[in-house]
């Protein structure tokens, strides 16, 4: 029992951006050697598969594709989660994980929608369509460069938090939009097949790949999202630290000009 | 079905592009946070809350 409190306290330390500066210090170098390994595997599993009987080598896009999509929502979930941490507990932290995530995540539904669109032209014959997935997922993206667009738009990061996690909230709406959309509507992409009810439609020899790509990726996502989380507490210390520059400046104008 | 192998190239090769632009981002974004906190603390410039100094790299 109190060892389950010391654990638990351990873990509310990290929410100290000061403790979670060290302790991303100590995890990102192998966390990033983690990350490149299960990718390296990953990948030679991926060109090492047999062509499939009816999509030949392009159902290799979907080792890449999939981990996109997969991620495109679980950036967007964890954004969400921590935007109720910036409404609920007002938590610093929680920002900056937020503000942090968009761009990631931006960049993995760019990378779902490219990827998706390479895949459809040889095998539906287009680029694209309007229908019910692909248009979520493109609504998604545009979520993502709107909040982008918000958390820079203020330049008090108090300020923006909570416009931008209310934005954020409001737009989770679109997570299981996108997630059933395969069953809701008639659409040209195909219904889930890993994550399903009576198990994955997938064959093995491409479950395997497409799973350690996955988790490849995800070590990516979190990799990159604690880098971008460090940057952020940086930026915020350098501001305040130019705006006590700035007022130590304002008091002794002597001093000023010895600087200068 | 080698018709195809430009598609996967394509979507490899995009990947790898964007997502090496991503990480060189955030690694020059980096690089100037580090930067402009050395240079305010080699003025001695502390911040409020900061009562002993952590070194920030």
């Amino acid at each position: 029992m109190s060892d389950a409190i010391s654990k638990t306290g351990r873990w509310i330390d990290l929410a100290n951006p000061t403790r979670f500066l060290s302790f991303a210090g100590a995890v990102l170098p192998w966390l990033g050697g983690l990350t490149l390994l299960v990718l390296a595997v990953g990948f030679w599993m991926s060109i090492n598969v047999p062509d499939d009987y009816q999509q030949g080598s392009t159902v290799q896009i979907m080792f890449i594709h999939v981990p996109f999509a997969w991620l495109s929502m679980m950036c967007y979930t964890i954004m969400s989660i921590a935007a109720l941490g910036t409404l609920v507990w007002r938590h610093p932290l929680a920002d900056v994980s937020a503000k942090a995530a968009a761009p990631i995540g931006a960049v993995f539904t760019a990378l779902a929608l490219i990827t998706g669109s390479l895949w459809g032209k040889p095998m539906w014959g287009t680029w694209w369509v309007w229908d019910a997935r692909l248009t979520s997922v493109f609504v998604l993206f545009l979520m993502y460069l709107g909040i982008i667009a918000l958390t820079r738009a203020m330049d008090d990061p108090a300020k923006s938090a909570k416009t931008t996690s209310i934005l954020t909230l409001v737009g989770f709406i679109n997570i299981p939009i996108i997630k059933f959309s395969v069953d809701w509507w008639n659409t040209l992409h195909q219904p889930a097949s890993v994550l399903r009810m009576g198990g994955s439609t997938l064959d093995p020899s491409y479950l395997r790949p497409l799973l350690v790509m996955a988790i490849g990726f995800t070590l990516l996502f979190f990799t990159l999202h604690m880098m971008a989380m460090r940057n952020e507490i940086w930026r915020r210390r350098v501001v305040a630290m130019r705006r006590v520059a700035a007022r130590n400046a304002e008091r002794g104008p002597a001093k000023q000009q010895e600087v200068r | 079905m080698m018709g195809h192998a430009g598609f996967v190239l394509a979507s490899y090769g995009a990947a790898i592009i964007v997502l090496a632009a991503l990480i060189g981002w955030i690694l020059i974004d980096q690089r100037i946070q580090r930067q402009a906190l050395q240079e305010l603390e080699s003025r001695g410039i502390r911040r409020r809350s900061e009562t002993k100094m952590d070194n920030p790299s």
